[in-house]
Parts: C-alpha cells; structure tokens; sequence
C-alpha cells in the first residue's frame, strides 16, 4: 500500500528495483502511468496521497451516521433533511463531490427504500466515502432493480410482502441518502450512540440499523 | 460505428449472488486506491469532464470482463490518448516522451480538501419553464441515441408518474459529446414493476425510479 514515504521510492531505484519483481502487472502498469503523469505535470503524487488518505480515514459512512441519527433525534432537521437534503446534509459539515444534490429518503412501515447506480457506480461519498466493491458490481446493478427482494435475501433481509419496496435508480447528478426507521427500544439511547446503530448498509437499503445492544443488521427491525 | 454502452446493466437476467463486503474493505490491491486517485486528481486538469469520462469507460470493449477499477483505468488511459495529453508509447515505456499539453490546473495536496467540500454541482438556471408538472403521466423515448445518454435501457420505451422535480441541471448527452452544458429539466420518473417488467415476472410489490431529462420524456 502507497503510504505517506510514496515520494521517496524514487529515491532509492535498487528498492524500487527489487520491489517490482514481486509486484503484479496492474501494480506496474498503474505504476508506469502515475510516472508519466507526474514527470508531465499533471499530478502531484503527494495530492494523490491526500486524496487516498481523505477517503480512507475522513470521509465515510460514519458521516451519513451522523446525519441519520440527527434525524432520529431532532423531529425540525428530520423535516429539514426530507424538504432540502443537501443544505441540512451541509449543516452538519459534509458536502462536496459527488454528493452535490442530495435527497434523503425515508424508510416506513410501508415502504422500503433501495439505491443503485445501475449505469455505473454513482453514489454519496461525503457522507458514505467510496462506494463498496458490490455496490459496483454487475450483479448488484443488474438484480437490484428487477429482484429487489432476492437482492435483499442476499444481504440477510427479508422483508413482510406488505412492505413496497422503493428502488432508486441515481441515474443523473442527484445522490440518495436512505433514513432508516430508528430501531425499537432505542429511546434511552444518546445520538452518539445511535449512530453507532447506523450501518452503511442500512444508508443504501440493503441492510437496516443494529438493534440496541449490538445484534447485526438483517434480522426484522 | 454505433454507439453501445457495455455498463447499462439494469434488469439483466443471469448475474447471480450480491457478496456483501464489511464498511472497512474499500480496496482488494494497493493499486486500486491509485488509479482512484489518479481519476480524481486529473479532474482538475479540464481535460475532460465527468459525462466525458463516464462515456469513456461504458464504451470499453472488455467492460464486463474487468474489475471496477481496471475499468476506471482503461478508461483514464483511453481519455489521456483522446485529449492527446499522453502518447501510447508513453503508457507503454512509463515515461515522458513529448511535451505536456497545457492544463487548467494541477491538484496540490494542500487543496483536496477544499476542492472535494466543493464538488461539481450541476445545478443550473432554467432557461425555460419546466414542462411536466408533479404527477403528470409521461413516456420515455424507446429509442437510443447514437451517444452516450443516461436514460438506462429497461427504462426505455416505459410509461410512469413525475415524483420529483430537481430543477434544471447540465444535460449530460450533451456535456459528454463536448457540445456545453444545455442545461435541462431533471424529474424523479416513477414505474411499476408491471411497467418494466411485464406481467409475466413475479411481483415483488416495488416500483423503481429513474432521473431523467426533459428530452428523454414526452407525455403519455
């Protein structure tokens, strides 16, 4: 893994050297890549290194946690967060690329909602980070909008029939948030500690929250 | 030569099981995180825009054999041959031959942050009124463009309800083909199941959405 030394590895060509025997040819190949665009000028190695960093230890599905627990708790940014997602979204901080217009989307007794990217792998990083290897993947995308059910069986979910289930294809430049009912017996529980309940899963659909108490998302709200 | 899309994936029968990941697994190769990182830094560069580049990779011929990744690499590959900013001998040898071509800008590490709290909002002033209010019926065109469009093809053809109205946002057909942004009308289309599917599926009491341009609509 490319750490903060990234730069350095120039430095020392025998390590580099050495290095490449072991190294896979996409390892080689993204590699030759960056070496062009860096002696070119189009990228600053270290810019990439932040970038990685960014989306590896500060942007992920912890934000969104924060969002929906916000909602659980506070009935006026619950209306906020369903009128105008992207400003109520920002209050709390997290903005930006690929989540420039953002629409939340409330799970009922009724109706459960679902998201996908079925034309490539569009999907709310500052609140989720970067999207997970099934959410782009050919069976996810292809499933989710004909089968949304056994898609969800796949998760562990298995839903009363009564329940309409919502899939939201995010085919243009607007990014879907999916508030989850707040789990049963929860009340005593502080909004920190809600949105340890708050799984990414359950922000897609394709999970719900913990139960208080920690039992994994799947089993029946 | 037409235009095929290899990544319009939705409803396609055949695909089997969804294997779902822990929050943690982001990446499966060091390399991985580089090339997303190469995508997005080059962003910055203006070479291309995002419609550009989601076009780039649908239209790869070996799309459904590669990974993620390797997708959004083939596809940097292809858009850094395209605008002439790199030379294939230049991939291939993993070093500059030619000059560089000139650059909007170049990401420095010191302004990620605030170029990804920014974003790339699409969101524009509506040039016109928007023509299908809440709740009207309308149909969506049954035919293809010859270039890239994002109206996916189970969509096609399909009779549903305007759920949402986002405003008017840049039209990505015409942002993709460098014709500018012709920003247009953004509506939340709501179909049945029945609609897309047809009788014959089981029911599975869902109805799925797509965002689409005024262009792709007419009135049903």
């Amino acid at each position: 893994m490319h750490g903060p030394d990234h730069d350095h590895e120039h430095d020392h060509e025998h390590e580099h050297e050495h290095e490449h025997s072991t190294l896979s040819p996409m390892e080689l190949r993204v590699r030759a890549l960056e070496t062009v665009l860096t002696e070119k000028g189009y990228v600053d190695p270290a810019a990439l290194d932040a970038l990685i960093d960014t989306y590896q230890t500060k942007i992920g599905p912890r934000n969104g946690a924060q969002v929906v627990a916000r909602a659980w708790c506070d009935p006026g940014f619950r209306r906020w967060l369903l009128e105008d997602a992207t400003a109520a979204i920002a209050s709390l901080g997290f903005s930006g690329r690929q989540g420039e217009h953002m629409v939340a989307v409330e799970n009922t007794p009724e109706q459960h909602n679902l998201v996908v990217c079925t034309l490539c792998s569009c999907y709310p990083w500052p609140i989720l980070g970067l999207p997970p290897t099934w959410y782009k993947s050919a069976p996810y995308r292809a499933r989710v909008v004909k089968d949304p059910r056994g898609v969800l069986e796949d998760f562990g979910v298995r839903l009363p029939e009564t329940v309409r289930i919502r899939v939201w294809d995010s085919t243009a430049e607007v990014r879907y948030l999916v508030v989850a009912q707040r789990p049963a017996r929860s009340e005593h529980l502080t909004e920190r500690e809600l949105a340890d309940l708050v799984t990414r899963d359950s922000m897609i659909g394709t999970g719900l929250p913990l139960r208080p108490g920690g039992t994994s998302a799947g089993a029946s709200p | 030569m037409s235009y095929r899309s290899n990544a319009d994936l939705g409803g396609q029968d055949g695909h089997g099981a969804v294997h779902p990941e822990p929050e943690s697994d982001l990446f499966h190769a060091p390399w991985e995180p580089r090339v997303l990182a190469l995508t997005v830094a080059l962003g910055a560069t203006g070479l291309w825009n995002i419609d550009a580049s989601r076009a780039a990779r649908e239209t790869l011929d070996d799309y459904r054999e590669l990974s993620y990744y390797q997708i959004w690499l083939a596809g940097l590959e292809k858009l850094l041959l395209q605008s002439g900013a790199v030379q294939a001998n230049e991939i291939i040898q993993g070093r500059l031959m030619q000059p560089a071509v000139p650059t909007r800008s170049v990401l420095r590490p010191d302004q990620v942050a605030a170029v990804l709290a920014r974003g790339s909002p699409t969101a524009r002033p509506p040039v016109s009124p928007a023509r299908y209010p809440l709740g009207q019926w309308v149909r969506t065109g049954a035919v293809a463009p010859q270039h890239h469009t994002r109206l996916p093809g189970y969509a096609r053809g399909k009779r549903g309800i305007i759920e949402r109205i986002h405003g008017a946002h840049v039209f990505a057909d015409a942002h993709a083909q460098g014709l500018g942004e012709q920003p247009q009308w953004l509506y939340t289309v709501a179909f049945d199941e029945k609609e897309l599917w047809g009788a014959d599926t089981p029911r599975q009491h869902s109805t799925v959405s797509v965002d689409a341009w005024e262009p792709y609509l007419e009135p049903a």
